[in-house]
């Protein structure tokens, strides 16, 4: 039991194709963490330096925006999803 | 013939072929198309878009696409139109309005991108388009499909008016509602363009898309005689329209189709979600997220993809952005159509009012031309104002009658609700 991660579609090719990965819970910066130390190249398309994500990532902790909560210190328990999704246009 | 060159990632300026992306692989950043401007020169002039179609397509040299139109052949050159009773009652000297609630078939702006994102979508090969929608974008897509012959699947948020859920029901798409605001129904579609081998317009088609709304501008510059406002008011949900409108000014500039007079523009937001104008007014690039609370639904948009292209499209300018209450935006809704004779939705009475704030305030200068862009159709969000007008009275089929109704008026008195009186 852990964290799922959802992986959108341009970072799939960093993770063999996966859509959903497992991390241990905390908070998102740990989770985010794993998932680059696992996956090589994801740190830098996730984070613009450490502590500061990309302007055009957005996370997910169980369908809230994470600039709603605690941000990055957003705590994740067992169970919670969290997803990463590019920023969508208008309409 | 084309003149695009590929895509190129706005943020790294990573280069990509044209195909279904929407995010640079390597930092997330929206792709955005290139042209080759180069190779436009003593080619694309002023002569050979007046050489072109009565509809969007004559700028189709500064468009994506490869093939013949599939959509869009009578979409585009809306009217501009010169707004006198309103210069009377501003105080302003040249004031126009572009007005897109005139733009066929779904009145709005939408079928500007619409038609360029079918056309694509046709051309890479997919048969299915959809989108994340507030509404106008629905009914485009739905509309655009049809005459394209392509499947559409259209997600909405569950709360829309329902002018605008009728306005793509007729046209037979699939429709879902989802229980959620703008942003859920945003979100939820970049995971279904992910799944489903789907073109959705606003996330996978979105290079293309977006460059849709460059005719906008192409337009009011064309319009107003190859010359461009110094001042234009845009609404901004997404954030698509108003640095597009810029782009396609500075395009105009460049190669040398309208003198630069250094034209400044600015963004009108609704005060119950203005993440951008928050932005431009603090003077910072972060836009903070927020949850929507407004009447204007078109633009009830709290985390705008490009709202940071947006605060650096007015800041470039020189311009800046202004928000309205929701009362604000029904007076200016009434005030556009008694003066001008345009029934706006939401958004264009956002626009008008911010404006009239940014002229009370002297950002905008009284004496200097000034646009106004409406981008939508208020037949579509009757909801908004129809506890604002009071109903007509009701009187028996008899001259006395009608007698009494004048005497009544003539008095001031105030006309009781009479439904079958």
């Amino acid at each position: 039991m852990g964290v799922k991660i959802r992986i959108p579609t341009p970072l799939r090719q960093l993770t063999q194709g996966a859509d959903l990965v497992e991390v241990p819970a905390g908070d998102v910066e740990g989770a985010l963490r794993q998932l680059c130390a696992n996956y090589a190249g994801m740190d830098k398309r996730l984070f613009k330096q450490p502590g500061q994500l990309n302007r055009f990532v957005n996370i997910y902790v169980n369908d809230e925006d994470i600039r709603f909560l605690e941000n990055l210190r957003t705590p994740i328990k067992d169970g919670d999803d969290v997803s990463i999704v590019p920023a969508i246009a208008g309409g | 013939m084309s003149y695009v060159l590929g895509l190129k990632c706005r943020e790294c300026g990573q280069t990509y072929p044209q195909k279904g992306v929407h995010v640079c692989e390597l930092c997330f950043g929206p792709l955005e198309v290139h042209y080759d401007y180069a190779a436009m020169r003593g080619k694309v002039t002023r002569e050979s878009i007046q050489a072109g179609p009565h509809n969007l397509w004559r700028y189709r040299d500064l468009l994506p696409i490869d093939g013949e139109p599939r959509s869009g052949h009578h979409s585009g050159c809306t009217p501009l139109k010169r707004a006198r009773n309103l210069e009377r009652a501003l105080g302003v000297q040249e004031l126009y309005l572009k007005d897109d609630s005139a733009n066929y078939p779904t009145w709005s702006y939408k079928e500007r991108v619409v038609s360029v994102a079918v056309t694509k979508a046709v051309e890479l090969g997919y048969d299915t388009v959809g989108c994340a929608s507030t509404g106008n974008l629905a009914n485009s897509v739905a509309a655009h499909a049809a005459i394209a012959g392509l499947k559409a699947f259209v997600m909405i948020p569950h709360d829309l008016e329902q002018g605008k859920v009728l306005g793509s029901l007729i046209f037979g798409p699939t429709m879902v509602r989802i229980r959620g605001n703008y942003d859920d129904v945003n979100r939820l579609c970049s995971e279904i363009a992910d799944k489903y081998k789907w073109a959705v317009v606003n996330v996978n088609l979105r290079p293309f898309y977006t460059e849709g709304a460059k005719t906008y501008g192409f337009e009011i510059a064309e319009q107003l005689g190859w010359r461009l406002p110094r001042h234009t008011v845009c609404p901004t949900a997404g954030g698509t329209i108003l640095p597009k409108i810029y782009k396609a000014y500075r395009e105009f500039i460049d190669l040398g189709f309208v003198a630069d007079n250094q034209p400044k523009i600015y963004s009108a937001q609704a005060a119950g979600c203005n993440p951008v104008v928050e932005a431009i007014c603090a003077g910072h690039d972060l836009i903070k997220p927020q949850k929507p609370h407004t009447i204007a639904k078109s633009i009830a948009i709290g985390n705008p993809a490009d709202g940071y292209y947006v605060v650096q499209a007015v800041r470039h300018s020189g311009g800046w952005g202004a928000d309205a209450t929701d009362t604000e935006i029904i007076e200016a809704i009434k005030l556009l159509a008694r003066m001008e004779g345009i029934w706006t939705e939401p958004a264009g009475g956002a626009t008008l009012a911010a404006a009239i704030k940014l002229i009370a305030s002297g950002r905008i200068p009284r004496d200097e031309s000034i646009c106004l862009c409406i981008t939508g159709n208020g037949l579509k969000t009757v909801e908004v104002v129809v506890d604002q007008l009071a109903p007509p009275d009701s009187i028996e089929p008899r001259l006395e009658a009608f007698d009494r109704f004048i005497a009544r008026h003539a008095a001031g008195e105030v006309l009781p609700l009479a439904l079958g009186a």
